[in-house]
Formats: C-alpha cells, structure tokens, sequence
C-alpha cells in the first residue's frame, strides 16, 4: 500500500536531518504506528507523505501513486488528522464539515448523508448546528478526525488524534478507527500514548533522528527485548531516558 | 466551479457571523464619507454662514484703510476685530487665538495718494500738459501692510488670504490713479471720463462630454475620492482573513485537500467583492438621499449608474488582489493590520485623494500614476464630472484589472514557493 524508499528531509537551516534514508513498507488495512520521543521525525514523516512538504531526496508511494506524478489523485485518497484542531471556530460543525467535504467534490445528500452519518457515530449529531468554538477539546478532536474522513480516503494519517481528550473521547476516536480500518482503510497514526498504541497497533516501528530503530507487532518487540513488560519499557530501551526538549 | 462555490459559501458565512466587522465594513466608510463632504462642502463655499474673525489694527484712519474695511466687510467671510495696537494683535497671534491679523500703517493713505499724484504728475508733463518746474522732488516711501498668521495656518489659507489682499490693494491703487488722472484732466468734477468697471471678466465653463450640464461640487468630488478610498480598506479585513486561516491551521488541512490556492482566493474575491459593491451602492444612496435632508448638495448620478458601477467593481478587485497578496506574505495580523491601513492612505495620497495630482511635484505625479487608486479615481471622474462613456475609462479599468491579476498571481506564486520547503 505505502512504499517508501530512502526518503530523507533537511530543513533548510538545520544541520540535521528530520528523516534520513527511511525505508517502510505498510500493507493495505494496517494500523501503522509511529512512535518516538519529541523530535524524532514522526510528524515530518507524516508531513511528507501527506504532501505538505516535499522531501530532500528518496521516493514514496502510496496505492501505486507517486507524490511527484500524482499529487492531486494522491491527495484525493488520503485523509489527514492534524494535531491542531483545523477548524473554522466561527462556523458550526456542519458547515465545517460541509466545506471540507466539498474541497472533495463532495456535494448534496451524499455530502449531507456522510456528515449526518459521522456525527451520529462520534456521539455529535445534537451538536451539529453549534459553532466549534463552543465546543470541549474532546469534541473539537472528533470533528477534526471527521472532517478528514468524510470522502472515505484509503489512507488515513493521524498524528496524534488523541492527545488532550477525555477517556470517553479517546475511547469513541478509536473504536471509530478500528471500524473504519475494518471497512478497508489503512491508518498511519503517531502517538505518545503508548499503552493505546499497543492495544490500537497492528504494527509500530520506534523512530529517533529520523530513522526506524526497530518495527514489528506489538507483542513481538516485548518479547524480544529482554525485561519488557510492554510498549513502554521496548521505548525506554531503545530511546533512552534522557530528556528530549528542544525548540 | 463546485468548490469554488463552497469556498465563497464559507466566505460568506465567515463574515456573517462578524457583526462588528460588517459594521466595520460599512458603517464607517458612510461616517467618513459624510464627515469629509460635510467639513469640505463649508470650506468650497464662497458664502458661508461661518465667518472667520480676524483681527484689524488701523493705524492709517484714511481713505485706504477704509476701503480695506469695507472690502473685509463687504467680502462676508470674515468677522473683523479692531485692536488699537500691533503688539497686542502680534501676542493674540501668537497665542493662537486667531489665525490673522491685519496691521495698516500710519500715513497709508496719504502716502498712496502723494505717489499717485506724482506718478499722474510726472506722465502729464511728459505729454507737455503740466510744468516741469511744478512737479514736487520728494521721495515718497513705500509702505507695508503687515500679515499676521498663526504657525498653524496652512499654507494654501495663507496665499489665498494673500492673494485676496493683494488684490484689494492693487484695485484700491488703480482707483486713486483714475481719480487723480480724473482731477488733473477733467474741466468739470462731476464729467466721467474714465470708466473704472473692470472692463476683463472671466466665465468659467467647465467642458463636458454632452449635453447635460453639471457644475461639479463637493459632493462630486468627494463621493468617488473617498468612496475609492473605503473600497480599498478591503484590504484590511481581507488579509486579516488570510492570516487568521493560517494561524487556526485551516490551511494546512486545506493543502492537504485536492483544492488549488487559486480556488480558495476565488471563493475570498467573489465574497470580498460583493461587499465592495454594497459599500458602492450605500454611499451612492447617501450621497443622492441623504446628502440634501443635511443640506448638501445631491450627488446627480443620472445617466451613469452603469459605468460607475463597472469603475467600482474593477476598483474593487484591484483593492482585493492587494488584499489577497498582503495576507498571503504576512504571517501575523499585527503584520497585516496597520501595514495595510497604512498602505491605503500613501495609495490615496499618490492617487490625489487627498491634494490633486497637478500641484504634486513632478516626480510624485510620476508615482500617482503607478497607483491603482489613482486610476480608479480619473475613472471616477471621467464618469462623474467628464460624462464619459465605457471607452473613456477603458484605460483606467484596464490597468486596475491588471493590477488584480498581477497581484493575485504573485500570491499564488509565492504560496507555491513559500510551501515548497
């Protein structure tokens, strides 16, 4: 589904590199997660393959396109979940959704049926004629999340879809995930919160300076690292416990 | 076509839910646009019902000061205040509590008419009708009415206050060298021999496409020049717009959608557009109804409404590509904000909003005509006070719509580059 090949990025100014000569492949209806400390290249990874910046050198694909060809179909089968909430404040819900369900050539009941259908499973159809800025972080977090999955896209990029909501939140964001991967769509996600990537994951490989330390299943990378109880303990291990601020 | 649709819808919906920024939006160029016909209506009056007071110091009691007296009064425009010293009027000057003072000398008046005499003497024995030995030697010293302005007092005030004095002089002179020519020459005092009426009139005819004949006024030349000058206001709630979308992060979900930047600034212009066009349609509606319930003159739009909307509409996207570019390049609204109002008002100096292009200097009048606002506004007069027709401001509208897509094109452009990190 998704191939990548030694895709490396430098900002312009920086002496290091964001991602460096990462190679992945991610099969069709996994639950990828990217998983590193602060800094390590997750967000710039994502960044890359949603387009928004262009990569120094390497290639990827993803269902056979390539972002250099075929950015506009790219575009059109994919879905992204920003970790700001991207969000016209002044605008309720539905006419959020509404726009940015048209910037998909979505249009009329079917336009209409999928956002009537999505805010019915996130728990916010009551709430659909109020403005956003109203709105608890937890329910700003779901109509982010819905207003890029409105054209149904093949793959989905989540980066950090749950950070800063409540348990009922979190809890409804992904059980709506897992549907939606059982309905066929590939998810990409990053994530701090380790025990839910774990029991979310198909999949995680472990990032840090811009390039995979280790990849596998969740209950692979525990048993084979020793004293490993879970995810965590596998992260520590390999990323060390040194403090990661930097600005 | 579908999604530039949407993108005005939320344009739209994005600015109906500002109730302070429409009002913003329309409001305040209908106070601005009153407020400056009102105060320049009063100043282009000849007859005003405002007389300005100044200050008298008649230190000469003849002839000449009181013909300067009764000019003064006979003018209307002024309220006179006699002061019996100059060094009193010079301290109420200075302590600006008048703009101008008045100060005629001692001896004014005799003075005058010793030098008329003598200037009458001398051409009468020249032509061998009086005696040379009759004529008197002495040197007659000039005089000097002295002005008084205050520091305030702005230099146009000044030379026309000037001019009006100098040429109440110069009449006052031409009428004692008649009489005196009327006292050497004539048998009997009372025979007219010269006619002392100014014999050079002037009629001002102001050339007009047409038949219709319309005296420009205030309100003629404010309502396009200030109208024009809201209109390009635009360009500060339109880049605010374009900033506020970047720093909510709008945008970056939006450069993940299939939808071009050309696309999302469309669905602004259509928007942005159409409230230029109702800015238009208020101020027209101001300036023909409500203009003479204030006792102003009517705007008289009769004929014309066709061309000064197309003038109107093309200003607009000139003012909206400059709006999309600034909100394009800024990255915060403490940028774009004060750079953009302060933009407008060197745009409309350029442009001759505020003084007309002719009095600029030379190299200012070459910059007026790089400004958009000054293309908009020869526009406006070509239909307004020229009656031009559609060929008349092809030029003008040409270049403001130029102007729109140069604009628009070097903020797509730049978006491009600015995202291809």
């Amino acid at each position: 589904m998704i191939q990548i090949q030694q895709l490396s990025k430098k900002y312009k100014g920086s002496d290091d590199f964001s991602v460096h000569n990462l190679d992945l492949n991610i099969q069709e209806k996994e639950i990828f997660g990217l998983l590193g400390p602060n800094g390590a290249g997750k967000t710039t990874l994502i960044s890359l393959l949603s387009s928004l910046i262009k990569p120094t050198s390497g290639n990827f694909t993803i269902n056979g396109l390539s972002f250099k060809k075929n950015k506009n179909q790219l575009k059109q089968i994919i879905g992204i979940v920003p970790q700001e909430y991207a969000l016209y404040p002044s605008l309720t819900a539905y006419e959020n959704l509404q726009y940015f369900g048209s910037m998909y050539g979505l249009k009329g009941k079917e336009l209409k049926d999928k956002i009537m259908a999505g805010l019915e499973k996130l728990g916010l159809e009551k709430f659909s004629h109020k403005k956003i800025i109203t709105f608890s972080g937890g329910m700003k977090r779901r109509i982010n999340l819905l207003a890029s999955i409105l054209h149904n896209p093949k793959v989905l990029f989540l980066d950090e879809p749950t950070v800063g909501v409540d348990v009922q939140s979190k809890n409804v964001i992904i059980e709506y995930l897992k549907e939606l991967n059982q309905l066929g769509t590939t998810i990409i996600y990053t994530s701090h919160h380790l025990n839910e990537a774990e029991a979310f994951c198909t999949r995680v490989a472990i990032i840090d300076h811009g390039t995979i330390i280790t990849k596998g299943k969740p209950e692979e990378l525990i048993r084979t690292h020793e004293n490993a109880h879970n995810l965590e303990d596998v992260f520590l291990q390999i990323t060390g416990k040194a403090l990661r601020d930097h600005a | 076509m579908h999604k530039l649709w949407a993108s005005a819808h939320k344009e739209l919906l994005l600015l109906s839910r500002d109730w302070g920024g429409i009002a913003i939006l329309f409001i305040m160029p209908l106070v601005l646009i009153i407020t400056i016909t009102l105060i320049q209506d009063s100043t282009f009056k000849t007859i005003s019902d405002e007389k300005m007071p100044i200050l008298l110091v008649n230190n000469d009691e003849g002839s000449v000061s009181e013909s300067i007296y009764s000019e003064l009064e006979n003018a209307g425009n002024f309220q006179l205040i006699t002061l019996d010293s100059e060094s009193e009027a010079r301290e109420k000057i200075t302590n600006g509590e008048y703009q101008l003072a008045i100060v005629i000398p001692e001896g004014l008046s005799d003075a005058l008419q010793k030098k008329v005499n003598q200037n009458v003497d001398n051409l009468l024995a020249k032509f061998e009708l009086l005696e040379t030995d009759s004529l008197p030697q002495a040197s007659i010293q000039s005089k000097e009415i002295h002005l008084y302005f205050d520091p305030a007092t702005q230099q146009t005030f000044k030379s026309s206050v000037r001019n009006g004095i100098d040429k109440m002089i110069s009449k006052i002179e031409t009428t004692s060298i008649y009489k005196a020519f009327q006292e050497q020459v004539a048998d009997d005092e009372n025979e007219v021999i010269f006619e002392t009426q100014s014999f050079i009139t002037f009629k001002e005819i102001i050339p007009q496409h047409g038949q219709d004949e319309l005296i420009p006024n205030s309100v003629q030349h404010n309502v396009p020049a200030w109208t024009l000058f809201a209109i390009f206001f635009i360009i500060v709630p339109l880049s605010i717009n374009l900033v506020k979308e970047k720093s909510q992060g709008t945008f970056v979900r939006l450069r993940t959608n299939p939808v071009n930047y050309a696309t999302v600034l469309g669905g602004k212009t259509i928007v942005y557009l159409s409230v230029c066009i109702i800015q238009f349609i208020l101020m027209l509606l101001t300036g023909v109804f409500l203009f003479p319930k204030m006792g102003l003159p009517a705007l008289d739009v009769s004929g014309r409404l066709l061309n000064l909307f197309i003038v109107a509409g093309f200003s607009g996207l000139a003012a909206i590509g400059l709006g999309l570019l600034l909100g394009t390049i800024a990255k915060t609204q403490e940028q774009s904000a004060p750079f953009g109002a302060t933009f407008v008002v060197i745009l409309a100096a350029l442009g001759g909003v505020w003084v007309p292009v002719f009095v600029m200097p030379k190299f200012m009048q070459t910059l007026s005509n790089i400004s958009p606002m000054n293309w908009g506004l020869n526009a406006f007069y070509d239909v307004f006070l020229r009656h031009g027709g559609i060929g008349d401001i092809l030029p003008e509208i040409s270049l403001l719509f130029g102007f729109f897509i140069v604009t628009t094109l070097v903020a797509i452009v730049y978006n491009e580059k600015k995202n291809a990190v």
